[in-house]
Order: C-alpha cells, then structure tokens, then sequence
C-alpha cells in the first residue's frame, strides 16, 4: 500500500504543471512549426505550403526591417545596459555609505511595467512639451530634438530607455558577482601597487566572467523580445523604423492575419535566440582559458 | 616626507570619494526623476500640462485627472480585473510550483531527470515566439477574452519550480522519516510539515508573481478583447494612440497602478533583490 503510494505520488503531484507545459507550451511550440508549413488566416481551413512562408520571408521588406532593426538595437541595447550595469556594480561595492539606498534606487525601475516606462519617458521627451527639450533650449539654447519623430534618434531613444529599464536588474546581479570575489586577491594587488584600473582589468573582470556571461545572455535574450516598451514610447515608429520582430510577428498574426507567415517569423526568433545564446557560452569558453 | 606622502594619498582618497558620491547622486536623479515627474504632473490641471515653460510643482494641485479617469476610463473596472487576476495567478502559481518542485526535490521516481529536464526546457521558449499557436489553445479551450485565459496558462513557471528545488534540497529527510513513522500519507505530511517549513521561498514566489502580474503585458493583449476585461497596463496601452495621447488620464492612471508596486518595494526591498540574485543565479 505504501509502496503504491511513494511511487505514484510524485506524478499526481507533478501533473497539474505538467498538463499546464504540455497544453500552452509544448504543443504550442510544436504547432506553431506546424502552422508556418501553412497559409492560414486563423478562420478558414490551413492550406499546406511547404517552406513557402520561409522563403517569403526574405522577400518581405517590413520584416527584413524588423529583422534588421532587431539586431542592430540588439547589438547596441545589451554591451549598453552591461557596461551600465557594471559601472553601477563597481560603484556600488567600494566601501561607502548608503549603498543599500542607491542599490534600491538603480534597481527600482526594473519593478515598474513596461508601458509604463515607455509612457513616463515618452512624457518627458516630448518633442513640443518635454521637460527634457524645455531645459535643452532653454538653457543650452539648443533646438528641440525630436527625440521620437527623428529616425536615427528614434532609435537612439529606445535603445536608451532599455538601458534604463533594465541596468538596475543585471546589476544586482554583478553585485552579487563581485561580492563572491575573495579579498586576498585585491589586498594582494594592492601591496603590489596596482591601481584601480589594474585591478580592475586583471582580478574584476576574469574573475566575473560567469557572471557577465549570465548577464549577457540573459540580457541578450530579454532584449531581442522587446516589445511593451516600445509600444508605448515609439509604437514602432516613425515610419517603422523601431518595429521590431516581436511587434512585426504580432501585427501580421493578429492585423493582417497571415498566421502562416507569423509563425514563420517566430520560428526565425527562437533561433536567432537560440543562436545567440549558444554563441555566448561558447565565447565565453574560449574566452575563459586565455584568463587562466 | 612620509607624512606629506600620506597626506597626498588622503586629500586624493577624499577627492575620488567626492566624486564618486556625486556621480551616484546624480544618477540616482536620473533612475528617479521620470518617475517622480510623472507622479507630480499626474495632479496638475488640463491646462497646465502642458505649458512652456513647465511649471516644476503644481501652481494649482488638483484632482481633477483621477476623479476623470475614474469616471471617464472604467478605471475601477482595470483596477478590479488586474488585482483579480494577480491575487488568484499568484496563489495558483506558489500552489503548482511548489507541488513540483517539492516532489523533484525529495522523492526518486522513473523519468525523473527526463521531465527535470522539460521543466527547464520551456525557458526556451518564451510566450513572444508561440503568440500564434498559443492564440489558437486560449479559443479552443473556451479561455479567450476571460480573466481565466490570462490567470491559467502561465501558472506554471520553470524558475519557480527550480527555486523551491534548491530549497527543498536544503532540507533534511528527517522531518518526512518521522512523520512516516507516525503513519503519515504523503500528501499528509507534504501538507502538515513540508509545506509550512517552504514559508521563505514561498514569500519569494508570491513577490516574483505578483509583480510580474501586475505589470504583465503581453498575455492580456493575446487574450482579452473587451474593454470591460481590460486589465491596467492594456488599458494604459490602448490610451495612447500614436498621435493623440490622453495625457491627464494616462498620468492618473499610471501613477495610481504604481501604487502597489511602491508599497511591496519599499516593504520587502532585501527580499525583492534578494530573489533577484537567488533567481537569476541559479534559475
């Protein structure tokens, strides 16, 4: 009797979470491979197509945008919101007062919701209204810069509003990172002399390497899914030029309803994603014998 | 000549200090002022808002931006919708999660490591890549445009399971090998020993939900369609049109959605930060 019970138990206990992942993730997953072979509108009957939408993809000016503008908001967002970070983490663990406070402070815009951030922000840039712009003119008689409307300061914007959501979060983590770093090695540094900045490139940044890689991908993986934020800030423009591959995915989803196509994209973000993540384990492994 | 050289080394200490805190000063200006601005604005008149130059404090404090929203917005319908979901996805969530990764933590059973390994899996595939198929399960299972369809599917939560794993581990088998002998079943003593000694993580999980909850985005815009079923952040969303932006409303709004958030942050930074660290290293 017992026995029947300790060796059915774990399962009873792992199947709610398990009907949970099977029915709205891995089907899902599956599925969506499935619906990208297809032209679909959502409605009517699927019509098989093969690799058709894949093809099409490349094709398809909006989404070479989108895909193009992913990678390179991407490639400017994540060293951003790290060396932020790690700037707020070396500050923040020398010997000083209030650092529980500032510590707070960095990390208090990562608890507010995305739209959020977007709408504060896009507040405070307004091109005609902004407080921003008001102290830009009037104070470095500067011409209002249209933060939003601007396509290259468009992009600028978005890529600077990320950094600000974000950094609070991944340094926190770098905190942590540092923390875990024995003191011997600096007091050992220091009898030799080293100056901060030695100290920095020779015992720091060796030494955080799992952690910055943690932090590259996990920002990495955050950054290219980047959506709420802007929606609210830019709304993808102007003229698109901040509509990235999830909002791309969405609007020919749901507004155009070409599910096929849709589907197709999303396929192209999870590896792109999966890329991504399995080029930065393996930098990082090459990088980790030069340290040693 | 000693002396003089540690004098130098002191007066250079004390002005990188100096630096150093007024650097951090003034970022701490830059990671609160959008907030605060927002918050302040939120009780200056219609016409006010928008003046040049910008008044810095209210000249006429009013509240005349949240009694609108109310009245104007179903604000208190928003209200009512996201603290719905985000009180019965939170207690969902810790009830699930904790269940598993429980039973992965302490009993040995066939495939173990395989569905270990699928718990972990699903952090490969995040909601943004199956918003399509995903679209499809929410009609066909009757969850759409429903608080339900929002709340059930994302219950279950990979680095929720992997925390309470590690917890779990931390603790000894004597207390399940006691209650055993007194006859204890096993969701028996799951229930009257295990779960009260989880009251630490569980603290953690209830933090990571209800935030994420609270402020989550995506899955209501997947799922809800009406207006009545609008949660906050679909609603902020949906006032601001591209070229029209309600601002008085909006900046209500906003500022009473981050109430919450405020409370539980000021309360339980350490743990939130805490969780951070514990989260992010290990899950």
């Amino acid at each position: 009797m017992k026995r029947l019970e300790m060796k059915i138990f774990p399962y009873l206990m792992l199947l709610p979470m398990m009907i949970i992942f099977t029915m709205f993730l891995f089907w899902p997953a599956l599925n969506g491979f499935w619906i990208s072979l297809h032209n679909w509108d959502g409605l009517n009957e699927m019509t098989f197509v093969g690799i058709d939408n894949y093809t099409r993809l490349i094709n398809d000016r909006n989404f070479v945008r989108a895909f193009q503008g992913t990678m390179l908001f991407t490639a400017i967002t994540v060293p951003s919101i790290y060396v932020v970070s790690l700037a707020l983490a070396l500050m923040l663990t020398r010997k000083i007062r209030l650092s529980g406070l500032f510590r707070a402070i960095f990390y208090w815009p990562t608890m507010i919701s995305s739209i959020i951030v977007g709408l504060s922000w896009r507040f405070l840039l307004g091109e005609s209204f902004g407080l921003v712009n008001y102290v830009l003119v009037t104070f470095l008689g500067m011409e209002p810069v249209r933060w939003m409307t601007n396509t290259n300061m468009a992009m600028f914007t978005v890529i600077f509003v990320t950094t600000w959501s974000l950094a609070g979060y991944y340094m926190v983590m770098l905190i942590a990172g540092i923390k875990s770093i024995s003191e011997t090695y600096y007091e050992a540094a220091e009898i030799d002399g080293a100056s901060f900045w030695q100290q920095f490139f020779h015992i720091t940044l060796p030494l955080l390497r799992p952690m910055s890689l943690l932090v590259l991908v996990l920002s990495t993986v955050t950054v290219v899914r980047s959506f709420p934020l802007i929606l609210a800030l830019t709304g993808g423009g102007p003229a698109g030029h901040t509509r990235f591959m999830v909002q791309q995915i969405h609007e020919t989803g749901f507004s155009r309803l070409q599910m096929g196509s849709a589907s197709a994209m999303a396929v192209v973000l999870f590896v792109v994603l999966a890329i991504l993540t399995a080029v930065q384990f393996r930098l990082n492994r090459g990088g980790g014998q030069d340290a040693t | 000549m000693q002396l003089s050289q540690q004098k130098d080394i002191d007066v250079k200490a004390i002005i990188l200090r100096t630096i150093l805190y007024i650097s951090l000063s003034v970022l701490a200006i830059g990671f609160l002022f959008p907030i605060f601005w927002v918050m302040v604005s939120s009780f200056k008149p219609a016409g006010e808002l928008f003046t040049w130059p910008p008044t810095f404090w209210p000249q006429n404090p009013t509240l005349d931006n949240y009694t609108g929203a109310l009245a104007r917005g179903n604000f208190g319908w928003y209200f009512r919708n996201t603290t719905f979901s985000t009180v019965v996805a939170t207690a969902l969530t810790v009830i699930i999660n904790v269940m598993s990764g429980y039973v992965f933590a302490k009993y040995k059973f066939r495939f173990q490591n395989i569905l270990f390994a699928m718990v972990l899996a699903t952090l490969m595939v995040p909601l943004e890549v199956i918003m399509i198929p995903i679209f499809r399960v929410i009609v066909a299972t009757g969850l759409f445009n429903s608080l339900w369809g929002i709340i059930i599917p994302a219950v279950a939560s990979p680095t929720s399971v992997f925390l309470v794993r590690q917890y779990y581990k931390s603790i000894p088998d004597e207390f399940m090998e006691a209650a055993r002998i007194d006859g204890a079943s096993e969701f028996g003593i799951f229930l009257r020993v295990m779960l009260p000694i989880a009251k630490p993580v569980i603290a953690v999980l209830c933090i990571i939900s209800f935030m994420w909850r609270w402020n989550d985005f995506l899955w209501p815009m997947l799922v809800i369609q009406s207006r009545n079923l609008f949660t906050i952040q679909l609603a902020l969303a949906s006032y601001s049109g591209e070229f029209n932006v309600d601002w008085n409303s909006l900046l209500a709004m906003s500022s009473i959605s981050m109430i919450p958030v405020i409370v539980v942050f000021i309360i339980l930074q350490k743990h939130i930060i805490g969780g951070v660290i514990s989260g992010g290293v290990k899950g």
